[in-house]
């Protein structure tokens, strides 16, 4: 016989998972009892929220499935931000909460919330566990439904007298769920059919988001990409799905996207979705969005058909075997005048800012970043301006490399995602590409970093604003700045060496490449704040609701 | 305008909270909503009764398809179908005009199920029409309760499951 603690501990062996990211209290005191004795990793951050985004940065880093452990009550309400997060992204995590005991459900117990309940919207399926006989079932299903189909977090509630409760281990591996099904194979027919339009394009592009880095199909849409030479834009979501240094690579698309992403795809004859859902911070006006295309679409999740944008056809599957199936047969189009068009809107309108006053350009930063590391490094990006100059200067050449959140916005994300991708992938060099505002959000975890040595690099651009905010109010509001000025910012290097990472500061542009290029080296974590231009913007843009043509400072 | 869909669910705790919860998150009122057991084991069927824009309910059907719960779910609207509605409707009913409700209960094919001293319970199950025509019926008698199951639906012709291609999920 086991507890119901052992049981987890022995099912997460089970499933290979090599580190958890928690935080005790309470409810989960049996569990983690069992995890002192145990192999697992434990990576200990400071709020329950990083818990989340830590695992959530381990998943998207290393494509497996992230796992989080938090206490009931509060610990689980502060999972929240994190558990949507990594929903709206679609990233594959299991979430343990602990939970008053049986008994105690539903009498406003001491730290009792109803976090299934609470968390209904934003997982992909969620358990209460009320026998510890179901236990060890519920975990495998738990981590079945995570990192299969459309990837996305689901979360096990578990009573206190469950963990102690005893039972027999045993682990199934197969779980048969008559309602949910991981699509097979990909219609073959249908597949034929879209390389014959591919085949008959003159203005073909292709448009792939997350669901390309999440099926680990980047090298099979690079292979398609070279082969057809059609041009790739990707949503923020797919940057890596092929190497942003390539001719064919467009950059992003949509509100922040480049110029030439944006006029391939309002002129393309034939777009070709990848794993990509139509996002409005991608599509802008929908009645202006590719008014000239047939549209392909290509996803895992039945769901998206013509939810935003109708299709002319939808090829169903895991985006791999999709790809796999129509380089089978693969038609190629003429696309040399395609390819000159797309070429000289390149060299009319690149991706561009003006180097002039005193103060350093943040973009600037960015782009040193992308020298010094080739692009190879992994950036976790926070949420704001910081996040699309990081999304349109580094230039990633891998999946898994740009780590960002798309769907929700998360301001605070980046720093503990830093911490989970870093975990994953010890050997990588992990930067995190930050905002002031967005630094604030979750800087505990500085503490984490310390207390795990892990050698993440954390690279401010400081512009004492709440940026993306302050760009708007500009550009919408008449300059009228409404609670978007950061006062007082803190020190952060005095800051950084309270919890004992090395701090530097950095106020004119000689100094940047040397201090980045120290930080890259130096063995141990290092903070950057770099005094950047407060005024500057994010350019191109497109309004909101506007026509993706329609660019302001393209 | 008024669809019907029937779902087939695995009778999970909360699984009528996580399909109701995708119709409120868009704005969807039900109508009415009718869950009950199956001839199968842990499965049961919900039908639910909504209003609204077509090609949204599409969108919430394909949402309600994903739920691991949900085994199977349908818009049977415009296909061939049976459905049901039952009341129970106490209504004042002096000894001295019984006779006249009870040809009203008649008509309807009907059934008294219970009496009181100034009081009956009726039975009625029928589409909505003929509930509404029975209500009306007997509203100048003096309606006083009036209870309704929710709509249940069943499409004539083969077995639920083996006529459609739900096409995986
Ligand atoms: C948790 C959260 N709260 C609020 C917002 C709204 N928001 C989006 S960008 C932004 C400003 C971010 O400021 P900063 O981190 O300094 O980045 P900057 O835009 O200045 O680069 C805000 C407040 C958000 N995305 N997330
Ligand atoms: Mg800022």
């Amino acid at each position: 016989m086991m507890t119901g603690a052992e049981i987890i501990v022995k099912s997460l062996e089970e499933e290979g998972v090599d580190v958890v990211f928690g935080y005790p209290g309470g409810a989960v005191i049996p569990l983690y009892d069992k995890l002192y004795d145990s192999s697992l990793q434990h990576v200990l951050v400071r709020h329950e929220q990083a818990a989340a985004h830590a695992a959530d940065g381990y998943a998207r880093a290393t494509g497996r499935t992230g796992v989080v452990i938090a206490t009931s009550g509060p610990g689980a309400t502060n999972l929240v931000t994190g558990i949507a997060t990594a929903a709206m992204d679609s990233i594959p995590m299991v979430v343990f909460t602990g939970q008053v005991a049986l008994p105690a459900i539903g009498r406003d117990s001491f730290q009792e919330a109803d976090i299934t309940g609470i968390t209904l919207p934003i997982v992909k399926h969620s358990y209460l566990v009320r026998d510890v006989n179901k236990l060890a079932a519920t975990v495998r299903a738990a981590f079945y439904l995570a990192g299969t189909g459309r990837r996305g977090p689901v979360l096990i509630d578990l009573p206190k007298d469950i963990q102690t409760a005893e039972a027999e281990f045993f682990y199934p591996r197969e779980i048969h769920f008559p309602g949910y099904r991981v699509p097979g194979e990909p219609n073959a027919a249908l597949a034929y059919r879209v390389t014959k339009a591919i085949g008959l394009a003159r203005r073909p592009v292709i448009y792939a988001g997350g669901g390309v880095i999440s099926s680990g199909a980047a090298e099979q849409l690079t292979e398609l990409a070279e082969k057809t030479q059609i041009p790739v834009t990707t949503t923020l979501m797919g940057k890596g799905a092929i190497p942003e240094n390539r001719p064919l690579s467009l950059g992003m698309l949509g509100m922040h996207g480049t110029y030439y992403a944006n006029y391939a795809v309002s002129q393309c004859d034939l777009l070709i979705a990848i794993g990509a859902r139509f996002d409005d911070r991608v599509t802008g006006r929908l009645d202006t969005f590719a008014p000239q295309a047939k549209v392909i679409h290509i996803d895992i999740d039945l769901a998206e058909i013509g939810k935003n944008v109708r299709t002319d056809c939808f090829l169903h599957g895991d985006v791999k075997a999709v790809l796999r199936e129509l380089l089978k047969h693969i038609e190629l189009p003429q696309t040399e005048e395609w390819l000159d068009q797309i070429a000289s809107w390149k060299e009319e309108h690149p991706l561009a800012y003006r180097q002039e006053g005193e103060r350093i350009k943040p973009q600037y930063i960015v782009e040193q970043i992308c020298d010094l590391t080739g692009g190879e490094a992994i950036v976790t990006t926070e949420v704001g301006q910081n996040q699309m100059w990081a999304a349109q200067y580094y230039q990633v050449t891998k999946p898994r490399r740009f780590i960002s959140s798309g769907g929700l916005g998360t301001m605070g994300f980046g720093l503990p995602a830093a911490v989970g991708a870093q975990m994953g992938c010890p050997d990588q060099l992990v930067i995190n590409i930050s905002g002031d505002g967005s630094f604030q959000m979750n800087l505990q975890e500085l503490a984490t970093i310390v207390q795990c040595r892990l050698p993440v690099k954390i690279i401010i651009l400081n512009n004492g604003y709440l940026g993306m905010v302050r760009q708007w109010q500009e550009l919408f509001h008449n300059k009228r700045y409404s609670q978007t000025e950061l006062i007082p910012v803190p020190d952060f290097v005095k800051l950084a060496e309270a919890y004992g990472i090395e701090g530097r500061r950095v106020r004119s542009r000689e100094d940047v490449r040397p201090v980045l290029k120290q930080a890259i080296e130096h063995a141990g974590p290092v903070l950057i704040d770099f005094e950047v231009a407060k005024d500057e913007n994010v350019y191109p843009m497109v309004p909101p609701g506007g026509s993706l043509t329609k660019m302001m400072g393209g | 305008m008024r669809h019907i869909l029937a779902a087939l669910v695995q009778n999970q705790p909360g699984v009528l909270t996580r399909v109701s919860g995708l119709f409120s998150r868009r704005g969807y009122n039900i109508e009415s909503l009718a869950v009950g057991r199956t001839h199968e084991p842990g499965v049961s069927r919900i039908t639910i009764l909504v209003d609204g824009d077509g090609l949204v309910l599409e969108q919430v059907v394909k949402q309600l398809d994903k739920l691991v719960d949900v085994i199977d779910v349908r818009d049977i609207t415009a296909e061939e179908h049976v459905d049901r509605e039952l009341v129970l409707i106490k209504v004042e009913a002096a000894p001295e005009i019984r006779g006249e409700i009870m040809q009203i209960v008649d008509i309807f094919r009907a059934r008294i199920v219970d009496i009181g001293q100034d009081s009956l319970i009726i039975e009625c199950t029928g589409d909505h029409g003929k509930i509404r025509a029975i209500e009306n019926s007997l509203k100048p008698f003096g309606i006083l309760e009036l209870v309704r199951t929710g709509k249940i639906a069943m499409v004539r012709g083969p077995k639920y499951g083996e006529v459609q291609n739900s096409g995986g999920k």
